[in-house]
């Protein structure tokens, strides 16, 4: 469900697919590094503050006030006007990279988009949850927004417009680069951002 | 000077990337090959499709570091600037940055204390006449700036080493292809200061000071040969080009400032004299 292989990109790759989000870990296990992804569906962006809130209330056993589970979240803090996303690119992921492997167990979230690359913790979790992390080309805010069809909701708006967790439907939101992929393999060999 | 003036700065700022990086990111395009270079296309795209639907290129509009040079009250224009900042965060929009750093709490209004960031800049002040050259830095390359105190006996090459291993270090973080501004001599702030006013210097003119410019020259292959490529998926253009300040400092010292910036290097220069507002590119 929710994945297709695309044939006709002229992109230079070992593959190229469109996922759909709720994703399943069967497909998400057949992303590769260096496959490129176009994403429809929802996105849940939650950056720094998010993901502290979120570990806070799953570690003391409650729910989150929404489903990641099959979910995709995003690093991004999202530019808003009304009920217009303006600019939505990724941010740099290795800040969220001492709560990710826990977010991952915890909610069963399938794939992540950032940007710059995550380290070691976040690929152990990825490998063994079944999930996959993925890049955006940082700084392409305006044309990000572009595949961001509307807002279908927003939590945690205290925690200011950057840090709450805008769900936001996306159309063919890509090119989104598989950089972590669910076996363990990653693009920057040391680790590194 | 108005703030609706200022307000127009800031938009353009954030909409229109200047030409000289936008050049350079086209040069480094036929160098780069795979996920860096479709990466880069994505890149460049975005900066005419910002620049055409007058929307900012990046989500992060940064924070905004003013270098003003005026003859009159500072305070006013200060205040002017407030303003702008005020209109401009409602109107381009901006998006909301600022925040308490111990409370992490957000008012909304990209202001706060000693919030807008703005230097006043002494030298060549004309009467009657304000000029301001704004940059929008965002966090993603501030991060992972960094200052040294060095010791004299490190001399050159040391600094050089301070360069290398910061952008080392930043690898993707900082959307890269980067402009790197040095800042050297003078002191911890002055140095800091320093690297990110050489940041301001267009890439497509020749240093003037030699010993700045043989820097310049000198570092760039050496971030290029790191590798790190557009968004640090790999490849040639680690780096646009580098830009060195310095001052005498004191002969213990040797502060050395590496301000690193995304390859979204937004800045634009104001001037308000008597034939009235007008933006220079």
């Amino acid at each position: 469900m929710g994945f297709e292989r695309l044939q006709d990109l002229e992109v230079k790759v070992l593959g190229s697919y469109r996922l759909r989000t709720v994703l399943e870990e069967a497909d998400v296990r057949q992303l590769r590094v260096g496959d490129v992804a176009y994403l429809s569906g929802a996105v849940f962006t939650m950056r720094d503050m998010a993901h502290l809130r979120a570990l806070e209330l799953l570690r003391r056993g409650e729910k989150l006030p929404f489903e990641l589970k099959g979910g995709v979240i995003y690093h991004c803090g999202p530019l808003i006007k009304g009920d217009v996303v303006v600019s939505a690119g990724p941010t740099t992921s290795m800040r969220m990279e001492r709560s990710e492997p826990d977010l991952i167990g915890f909610t069963g979230l399938r794939g992540i988009i950032g940007k710059g690359g995550m380290g070691n913790g976040t690929r152990e979790a990825l490998k063994k949850h079944g999930a996959v992390y993925l890049e955006y080309p940082g700084g392409a805010g305006a044309l990000a927004a572009r595949s961001a069809k509307r807002i279908l909701g927003v939590y945690w708006k205290d925690l200011g417009e950057p840090e709450a967790v805008w769900v936001i439907e996306v159309a063919d939101f890509g090119p989104c680069f598989v950089t972590m992929d669910s076996n363990g393999e990653t693009l920057r060999k040391k680790g590194k951002a | 000077m108005d703030a609706s003036e200022v307000a127009e700065a800031i938009r353009i700022l954030e909409t229109d990337l200047p030409r000289d990086i936008e050049e350079r990111l086209r040069v480094c395009l036929s160098g780069e090959e795979g996920n860096s270079r479709e990466a880069l296309k994505v890149i460049i795209e975005n900066i005419g499709y910002a620049r055409q639907r007058r929307l900012p290129m990046c989500q992060d509009t940064g924070t905004l570091v003013f270098f003003v040079k005026c003859a009159g009250s500072q305070d006013r224009v200060l205040d002017t600037i407030r303003e702008g900042i005020s209109l401009a965060t409602r109107e381009v929009p901006l998006r909301p940055n600022t925040v308490n750093p111990f409370t992490r709490e957000n008012e909304g209004r990209n202001l706060g204390r000693n919030n807008p960031i703005v230097h006043f800049v002494e030298e060549g002040c004309e009467g009657g006449k304000v000029t301001m050259q704004i940059m929008a830095k965002g966090a993603g390359s501030e991060n992972v700036s960094r200052s040294f105190m060095l010791e004299p006996d490190r001399g050159v090459g040391g600094i050089k080493e301070c360069v290398i291993e910061t952008v080392a270090d930043a690898g993707g973080k900082p959307c890269p292809p980067i402009i790197v501004g040095l800042g050297v001599g003078g002191s911890l702030e002055w140095a800091a200061y320093l690297a990110k006013k050489a940041l301001l210097r267009p890439l497509d003119r020749r240093t003037e000071d030699p010993t700045a410019a043989q820097l310049e020259d000198e570092l760039l292959p050496e971030i290029n040969s790191l590798g790190i490529g557009p968004m640090g998926m790999g490849g040639r253009a680690t780096a646009l080009g580098v830009r060195v300040e310095w001052a005498h400092c004191h002969t213990a010292s040797l502060p050395v400032s590496v301000s690193v910036q995304c390859w979204a290097l937004r800045r634009v220069s104001a001037v308000w004299d008597s034939s009235g507002f007008r933006i220079l590119r």
